[in-house]
């Protein structure tokens, strides 16, 4: 008898009845002969009716596997022969197999798994136990998070510096170019998105003043609204999102890669080089942003009022004028390096954060632009409440 | 053909001519932009053969083993597997030509963010319909046929070393019992001990799965020991093919300083004497 893999023709059809198990009873015991084609494609029915019999299995029986009828035999219905051959021995019956081939007797050979494999050391455990645990990670995470990130803005201070002392300092080329990236190509987005900004605002303040008839205050709460909170947060959150990602996916895929190792291998300090430029970067870039993005806003509500409430452009400017002073444009531009500097801290401690994996990429990632925006609004509403408190 | 085993010595013909041929590719042309990789190129694989794939690096092997697999486009030439034209089929053909064949990567190319069980389950969740534990037993069979301890099973791609990532890819490429493997220097990056375990483990795996091996490779060892029939891709073809008598009596220059170069000479002598 042949039986072996390949050389019949292997039908992948998965149709019923390519592979069945025959079964006889007798006095003596029970005879069992699989039939067909045990390939995996076709191995639902023979591992349900293998099932069925090893639910039998008792101490006073014999077993006869006889394998004469079976055509093609790969490792799964080796597999199922050799469990069913196993499990009747351990319900203390006795247990033969007749007729294999050669081919059929190596491969149970190979799939005589030792018991030990298969068992599943995966341990879940109490999930009381879990969610305090989940809980504890969760508290020394924040922990870690702090400690890293001073530790990170403490590297960053000491620069690039070679271990014997030498190329400390800043590096001028690396800083202007990561200015261009984070800060010139994001002048067009961030100017249209303020742009769209103001005149939202502008119309809606409109809208509502106009039952006092105070359309032309609008111009007040606009101005104070755009310069000292809406211009400079959603800048910082578009720059989360645009540049904050950016760094920890770049960051975090030199991880992944080794690279921060070797520059540490070669003596240099991997923070030094690789955030500070950044951190610097971005530091320079969002108050400039922020400017620009005040202009763009105020240019938009404008042009709203302009047409939506008449107030000509010469009366906007004046009323601006009244409304707001130097201190309202500082009070919003001296919140933008502080918030920089949260978005490059975060995303650099996630970054350095990202292990072996693709998924961990992803998710240092999100969690690296969720932590600065939610940092980004704190910091915010702190500069707030600061401002009240000194009345400015 | 020593190693081969009982199903081979008596089912497969030794003569070439009888054998069957399980891939072949004819005149097959890459070419990248203005570059041309491969020309007119042709290859035949025969059943129950591990056949090496050696060359320069660039020399297109791996080109070669992706156009094979329609990773790469050609520009021409045919490629039937198993006697089925492999890219040109419909899906219906396709899908049960994939389920024949297996793949293992350079890098090995496991999902990282899966368990090592979990990768050896994708194939059989994407192409059959199994009770969930009986696809878990038989991924740890898988698992314990490459050698890999039951530790590793619920491990990440992340957390292996080397030689473990290696054993675990082929385990995901052996999940369908496919008929035809394709190895990408399955000894790469490995010490020379773990390297001879895996070179045993592809033989013994060769005899009791009755696989045919597609494998590009680097390792003289790997080649001399391992390798019923050693394909030498140089010049854009392959110049040529045959056992290890036909690459060292081969007069071409680059086949010569491969095959006859001071490690080569150091391991023909040593398979001579020992």
């Amino acid at each position: 008898m042949n039986v072996h893999k390949g050389q019949i023709a292997r039908t992948r059809s998965g149709k019923n009845g390519e592979a069945f198990l025959e079964v006889k009873s007798s006095d003596d015991g029970i005879v069992v002969h699989p039939k067909g084609n045990w390939v995996i494609s076709d191995i639902v029915r023979p591992d349900s009716e293998i099932t069925a019999i090893e639910k039998t299995a008792s101490t006073a029986q014999k077993l006869e596997i006889n394998l004469s009828g079976i055509s093609s035999l790969d490792t799964s219905g080796a597999w199922l022969i050799s469990r069913l051959y196993r499990n009747w021995q351990d319900a203390g019956g006795q247990v033969s197999i007749t007729h294999p081939s050669d081919y059929a007797r190596q491969l149970l050979q190979a799939v005589s798994v030792p018991r030990e494999h298969l068992a599943s050391p995966k341990v879940l455990g109490n999930p009381l136990v879990r969610m305090a645990e989940n809980l504890g990670k969760l508290v020394s995470n924040v922990k870690i998070d702090t400690v890293m990130s001073m530790n990170i803005i403490g590297s960053a201070i000491r620069g690039p510096q070679m271990k014997s002392g030498r190329h400390g300092g800043v590096r001028p080329i690396s800083i202007i170019h990561h200015i261009d990236r984070m800060g010139i190509r994001a002048v067009p987005i961030i100017m249209l998105m303020s742009f769209l900004i103001g005149a939202i605002i502008a119309q809606q303040s409109a809208f509502q003043l106009r039952f006092f008839g105070l359309e032309v205050w609008s111009v007040d709460l606009v101005g104070v609204l755009l310069l000292r909170e809406v211009g400079v947060l959603l800048t910082a959150i578009m720059i989360a999102g645009r540049s904050g990602s950016a760094m920890t996916a770049e960051i975090g895929s030199m991880k992944m890669r080794e690279e921060v190792d070797a520059l540490t291998v070669i003596g240099l300090n991997p923070i030094g080089v690789l955030i500070f430029p950044r951190l610097v970067a971005l530091t320079i870039s969002l108050p400039l942003l922020t400017f620009l993005a005040n202009i763009a806003a105020l240019a938009g509500a404008a042009l709203v009022l302009r047409f939506y409430s008449d107030v000509s452009l010469s009366d906007f400017i004046l009323r601006l004028r009244s409304a707001i002073d130097l201190s309202t444009v500082f009070s919003g531009m001296i919140k933008a390096p502080f918030m920089a500097m949260i978005i490059g801290v975060m995303a650099a401690v996630e970054g350095m954060k990202v292990e072996g994996s693709a998924e961990s990429l992803g998710r240092r990632t999100t969690a690296a632009v969720v932590k600065a925006i939610f940092f980004v609004i704190v910091v915010d509403g702190l500069f707030a409440i600061f401002y009240a408190a000194i009345d400015y | 053909m020593t190693q081969s085993g009982p199903n081979l010595a008596t089912n497969i013909d030794q003569h070439e001519e009888n054998r069957e041929i399980v891939l072949s590719a004819h005149g097959v042309n890459v070419s990248f932009g203005e570059k041309q990789i491969l020309k007119d190129l042709d290859i035949e694989v025969y059943r129950g053969e591990i056949l090496g794939f050696v060359g320069a690096s660039g020399s297109g092997k791996s080109v070669l083993m992706r156009a094979i697999l329609g990773l790469n486009k050609k520009q021409s030439g045919t490629i039937r597997l198993f006697g089925e034209d492999y890219l040109g089929a419909d899906d219906a053909s396709r899908f049960l030509l994939d389920q024949r064949i297996g793949v293992m990567f350079q890098q090995g190319a496991l999902f990282s963010s899966l368990s090592v069980l979990d990768n050896i389950q994708v194939p059989m969740r994407e192409y059959l319909d199994l009770p969930a534990n009986l696809m878990e037993e038989l991924a740890r069979v898988k698992l314990d046929l490459v050698g890999l301890s039951q530790d590793a099973a619920h491990k990440l791609p992340s957390q292996l070393s080397g030689g473990m990532i290696k054993r675990a890819a082929l385990a995901r490429s052996l999940a369908l019992d496919p008929e035809l493997v394709f190895l990408d220097e399955p000894t790469s990056g490995l010490d020379p001990i773990g390297a001879a375990d895996f070179d045993e483990l592809i033989v013994t795996l060769r005899d009791t799965l009755g696989l045919t091996v597609y494998m590009v490779t680097h390792d003289l060892d790997s080649l001399f020991s391992v390798c019923d029939r050693i394909a030498v891709l140089a010049e854009k073809r392959v110049l040529v093919a045959g056992d290890l008598a036909t690459m060292l009596a081969s007069e071409h220059e680059w086949v010569q300083s491969y095959f006859r170069g001071k490690r080569a000479r150091q391991i023909v002598h040593q398979g001579a004497t020992g």
